[in-house]
């Protein structure tokens, strides 16, 4: 075991961004606060392998890229294949003597999309045969590089353009995947969740996962205002809120063994602290039309599966 | 057809992005500009952590945050996250 890694805030701020300047993300994007914030910890060489998805496209069009690390583009649905074979090849050129590198990290990027849908099957082959590579989930809950498309990831009652909330329905009518704890069966050594707003324990996170033999995952929250509708400046306050409301609690899985991160571990222990889901829904337009008379019902619902997916986690953390 | 094909070593090399992007500014994208009043900040580092663009730098040797205007997408982020209000958003071409 290598003792656990401290750092000063100063430290991390002057380290040179490895995800820079220039990329075209939309104004306030979450999941680029949150690559750049992931790139704060790497620890030495890195090789990222990137899904298609936002952060593909606008982080690399040609001729132009912001990556200062090696970096490869690959299909919606193989990322974490491509991840095992950089790691496989990497094996090889380490027996061989080829490789001068004491160590090289994997990081595999992938959004909800990739993740939730078209890359689940790759990525649960990648976690079975127990390659040494990181993935890196950055959730916006939508297909937003293609136009806003519902995903495994987009919550219950969100509207998308393909599931419009009007007078038929309530937005998306299906809940969330849990896709963690999909992730903690596959009985892996390091499973996390993270949030963009508390970025000292993302960044804490995402060292554990490069530290830890074979594959770690990391489900990272990060609000889309263009998808979301909401203001620009408030992408960090709206991941905040998700967690305060435990929509979006932190938690990490060590072998499957459950623990809450201080940030949920507040709210468990003080329950006075937890907010209502509604302030967390009316601050996004795409929960807009529940607000309205109708569908009123849907809040309530909402309000339920989080409280019975916060109450199971608090017994798989044996906290009750 | 009857022509062999040639082997991935003949094949060019694809897509290849070769220039940093820090050679592209988005600067001009933005409408509102942050403006620091370095007497009210507390230097707690928060904002260059929550910029999606890198453009809040410290300065290390003047002990300050600086703003890089030529990437800075006027998203806001930083002055409503700020706990002291040291960052005002103004409209680009108005005075503070």
């Amino acid at each position: 075991m290598t003792a656990p890694w401290k750092f000063t805030a100063r430290e991390i701020v002057e380290k040179p961004d490895l995800f820079t300047s220039g990329h075209r993300a939309c104004a306030g994007c979450g999941p680029a606060i949150a690559l750049r914030q992931i790139m704060k910890a790497t620890r030495g060489p890195t090789i990222v392998t990137n899904a298609t998805g936002c952060m593909e496209v606008v982080s690399t069009i040609y001729p132009y890229t912001a990556w200062k690390v090696p970096w490869i583009h690959t299909a919606f649905e193989n990322v974490a294949a491509n991840a095992s074979g950089i790691e496989a090849a990497l094996k090889v050129l380490k027996r061989k003597g080829k490789l001068e590198h004491k160590n090289v990290d994997v990081i595999a990027f992938a959004g909800d999309g990739g993740t939730f849908d078209i890359g689940l099957q790759a990525l649960s082959g990648a976690a079975e045969r127990g390659h040494d590579f990181l993935y890196v989930l950055y959730d916006n809950e939508a297909y937003m590089n293609t136009g806003i498309q519902r995903s495994g990831g987009t919550p219950h009652g969100a509207s998308t353009t393909t599931s419009p909330g009007g007078k038929v329905i309530p937005g998306k009518p299906q809940f969330k995947k849990p896709i963690a704890n999909i992730m903690v069966a596959h009985e892996i050594p390091y499973v996390a969740t993270a949030s963009i707003s508390f970025w000292q324990d993302l960044i804490i996170k995402t060292r554990r996962g490069l530290e830890v033999k074979g594959p770690a995952f990391l489900h990272v929250f990060a609000p889309c205002p263009r998808g979301w509708r909401y203001h620009t400046s408030k992408t960090i306050e709206i991941s905040r809120l998700a967690v305060e409301t435990c929509v979006f609690p932190l938690w990490e899985a060590k072998y499957g063994e459950y623990s809450l991160s201080p940030q949920s571990k507040v709210v468990a222990l003080k329950p006075e602290r937890k907010k209502p889901v509604k302030e967390y829904l009316e601050v996004q337009r795409r929960f807009g039309h529940l607000f309205k008379p109708g569908f009123r019902n849907v809040i309530d619902e909402i309000q339920n599966i989080t409280d019975k997916r916060w109450n199971q986690l608090l017994k798989k953390c044996n906290i009750t | 057809m009857g022509q062999k094909a040639s082997g991935w070593k003949e094949i060019p090399i694809a897509g290849v992005c070769w220039r940093p992007s820090t050679e592209y500014q988005t600067g001009d994208w933005r409408t509102f500009r942050p403006i620091h009043d370095s007497n009210k900040c507390t230097k707690c580092l928060l904002c260059p952590m929550v910029c999606p663009d890198g453009a809040i730098k410290w300065n290390a040797e003047t002990e300050n945050i600086e703003f890089a205007y030529a990437f800075c997408k006027g998203c806001g982020i930083c002055a409503n996250e700020c706990p002291v209000d040291a960052i005002q958003m103004v409209r680009e071409g108005e005075e503070v």
